[in-house]
């Protein structure tokens, strides 16, 4: 489903004196579908860097990114869009949204751009949203006045409403209590067990080992510490 | 006669509008301009009106000059006599009888025929303009048939007044093409625009001529659901008793009484001839007869 | 899938200056192009030249007529030109007064396209009318209301039902928030990512506001003095910009 070859990344900041960053060489990856991948290595080591390629967010330096038969690194902007309305869906750490749209919307707009009929998108954005514990009176709020939690919990269910056969996924518990994590668990345990391929960051020890069947530390794709 | 050339404007300038009218003829309802002249007479007082008379006149003609219908009121006798100094034409208040006939405002009611030519005074000649200031964007407008804009003035009517409240210089498309200003005739005598007569439209100041040929298609502009209807006063002339002329309504004395008269004077006069009397025709008569006395 | 939209080798000078250069990229149906840069950067020229209102120095703008043939609309004929800017175009300008009869009532405003491309029965007319106003979050009890006694944010939502009513398939938009309330523009944001889901458009937005870019385009192109400095997906270039101009621009955005 998913699969990295020989993928490099720089950066050049050319307000600072042009200096060129090399963080990423030689980086190979393969996910197959059902199988959930954790991605590990320090912090600054390039796990949220890789995931962000892989969604197209950043741009690769050379090598390829096939997902279900696109490679995001050479593909035309529709074709990623594409994608990314269908296929490969992304659970970020941060919840950006536009202002004042209530929160039930904001879940159930993935499921609107894949052609679902507008009460049956809310209905599947309900169920969501009471898995995930939050109460009912908040979802005709915007959810930019809710706590960090909330809005975590906000962006799961928005990253979890349509079906993705493939999954990126940052930290997804952070912030979470041990029930709310829970959920968001069972929901990759699912989403696994119907198929998707998924990619994870997670801090937590115990949920990466409970929902991962593999690790794979980015650090060796750091130029210069290749051995 | 005078020292003026015959029917005042010179040969040149006769040559120019009639130039300008054949143009409008040929191009129903398209508006030509052309270089009006300045009349002794200030603009608003039919200055086109009487340009294209003057370019239209020969010394066999016979003159009619009418304001609201009426042969009698200021600016038709005053008119009437211009041409009688300048041109020394015959003038009639007769319409059977005319072969020229001037107009503010109305059409005659007794049908016009082919040896016959009705010139229109007209204040603002473009339809679009209350809606579409521009006169570069109108001339487009005109130019690639886009009328959209004249059907939303009719829709605001009706959001407003829940009919189209538009009772004269009611806009009409000829045939099929242009959408004209028939100027500030009532509605009521728009379908009267399909004619055997030649109709001629002179806008002074605002230097535009336009022209109707004979038997010429004028479609007045409506919707579906909202028709146009050729209303006039639910009344008869008080005077003649005609039931089917535009009427004006005359207040009688200060406890509101008032009487409707045919606004053509000349056809309520030979329907007066002819004995056929209205309502009040014994009671007009005595009160004119005090005022003569 | 054919483009809907091919802008090839797009210039307009003035005299030596440089109004746009060089401009190419292809539009897809459903897609949302955001151009920014600042004042002078030529987007206006640009987006000006593209919607017909400029006549460009070189170049093509090849559009996909509903018969599926692409025509150059730099060198169509006047009326067809018009005639498009009507039906598949549309065009919402930064103020709406620029785009809105101000003395025609909002019905009529919305109508009137309808009644340019033939609709002859006022209650039809009206009753769409109604609808449109609607989705626009315009109450029909101001159907018969003028522009004039609308809110600024109001009049640019009825410059938008009055665009959209003929169901265009392309939507010029020249800071269609600028000038607004930050809390109007959010609701007028929105409304605008909804009706381009709904209705399949596709968009070009010219504007100088990141935000509005990251929020309603999903592909951006970055111009600087004339010339496309970056274009890519707006999340890509604002995220991990490549262009000195473009990092510059991202870094300047004062953050809340």
């Amino acid at each position: 489903m998913i699969e990295i070859k020989n993928l490099s990344k720089t950066f050049t900041l050319h307000n600072q004196g042009s200096v060129v960053i090399p963080v990423m060489e030689a980086a190979e990856l393969t996910v197959a579908r059902g199988e959930c991948v954790a991605l590990t290595g320090a912090s600054g080591a390039g796990k949220s860097t890789l995931m962000r390629m892989i969604y197209g967010n950043y741009l690769a330096a050379g090598g390829s990114i096939i997902v279900d038969g696109v490679d995001v690194v050479t593909a035309e902007p529709r074709e990623i869009l594409a994608l990314r309305r269908d296929v490969l869906g992304y659970v970020s750490q941060f919840l950006r949204v536009v202002p004042r749209v209530p929160t039930i919307d904001v879940v159930a707009e993935p499921l609107l751009s894949v052609g679902v009929e507008t009460e049956l998108a809310r209905d599947r954005a309900r169920d969501l949203l009471a898995r995930l514990n939050i109460p009912e009176r908040l979802w005709s709020l915007s959810p930019t006045s809710f706590s960090g939690g909330e809005q975590q919990r906000v962006n799961i269910a928005r990253g979890f409403a349509h079906t993705y056969p493939a999954m990126l996924l940052d930290e997804p518990t952070a912030s979470l209590d041990a029930a709310n994590r829970e959920t968001v668990l069972s929901l990759i345990e699912e989403a696994k067990a119907r198929g998707a391929a998924i990619i994870g960051i997670f801090h937590d020890e115990a949920a990466r080992d409970r929902v991962c069947d593999r690790e794979i530390d980015v650090s060796v794709f750091t130029p210069g510490m290749a051995a | 006669m005078s020292d003026y050339n015959f029917a005042y404007l010179d040969e040149q300038t006769k040559r120019m509008i009639r130039r300008a009218i054949l143009k409008g003829l040929a191009i129903p309802g398209y508006q030509v301009p052309f270089a009006s002249r300045e009349m002794p007479m200030p603009y608003g007082w039919g200055t086109g009106g009487v340009q294209v008379s003057a370019a239209t006149l020969t010394p066999d003609d016979t003159l009619k000059v009418i304001d609201q219908g009426a042969d009698d009121t200021t600016n038709a006798v005053s008119i009437r006599k211009f041409f009688k100094k300048t041109a020394g034409v015959a003038t009639t208040e007769e319409t059977a009888q005319a072969s020229v006939i001037q107009t503010r405002h109305r059409i005659p009611e007794e049908d016009l025929r082919e040896d016959q030519i009705l010139v229109y005074q007209v204040p603002i000649p473009e339809p679009l303009r209350f809606l579409e200031p521009s006169e570069i964007e109108t001339r487009k407008m005109h130019s690639l048939e886009e009328y959209g804009l004249m059907h939303v003035k009719l829709y605001e009517d009706i959001a407003k007044h829940g009919a189209i409240a538009t009772s004269y210089a009611y806009p009409v498309k000829v045939e099929g093409r242009y959408v004209m200003d028939p100027s500030p005739i009532p509605k009521f005598d728009n379908p009267k625009m399909e004619m055997a007569a030649i109709q001629l439209f002179g806008a002074g100041r605002e230097q535009r001529i336009y022209a109707l040929p004979p038997y010429c298609e004028v479609v007045s502009l409506d919707f579906e659901d909202y028709p146009f209807e050729a209303s006039k006063a639910d009344h008869a002339c008080d005077m003649c008793g005609a039931t089917n002329s535009y009427l004006d309504e005359v207040i009688m004395d200060d406890a509101g009484n008032r009487m409707f008269v045919c606004s053509d004077t000349d056809y309520c006069a030979s329907r007066r001839k002819a004995g056929h009397m209205g309502a009040q025709a014994a009671a007009a008569s005595a009160a004119l007869k005090e005022t003569a006395a | 899938m054919t483009p809907l939209l091919k802008v090839e080798n797009i210039s307009k000078f003035y005299g030596r200056r440089i109004g746009c250069k060089d401009v190419n990229f292809d539009l897809y149906p459903g897609e949302v192009m955001g151009i920014v840069g600042e004042s002078g950067s030529g987007k206006s020229t640009l987006l000006n030249c593209l919607a017909g209102n400029l006549d460009p120095d070189t170049g093509e703008v090849l559009f996909e007529m509903r018969d599926g043939t692409m025509r150059d609309t730099v060198t169509m004929s006047e009326p067809e030109r018009r005639m498009l800017s009507r039906t598949d175009w549309a065009f919402v300008h930064q103020h709406a007064r620029d785009g809105l009869r101000m003395n025609v009532s909002a019905g009529g405003n919305v109508g009137e396209r309808l009644m340019a491309v033939g609709a002859r029965h006022y209650g039809n007319i009206r009753d769409e009318a109604i609808d449109w106003l609607g989705r626009v979050e315009i109450n029909e009890t101001r159907v018969d209301d003028r522009p004039t006694q609308f809110s600024g944010g109001m009049q640019q939502r009825l410059q938008i039902a009055r665009n959209l009513v003929t169901g265009p398939r392309l939507v010029f938009m020249d800071e269609p928030t600028g000038g607004l309330d930050v809390s109007v523009q959010a609701r007028l944001l929105d409304l605008l990512r909804g009706l381009v889901r709904e209705m399949g458009l596709s968009a070009i937005i010219v504007t100088h506001d990141l935000a509005v870019v990251r929020l309603l385009a999903n592909r951006l192109m970055v111009m600087k003095d004339g010339h496309v400095v970056e274009t890519g997906l707006t999340d890509q270039v604002l995220d991990d910009p490549q262009h000195a101009y473009t990092q510059l621009l991202v870094s300047s955005v004062l953050q809340v």
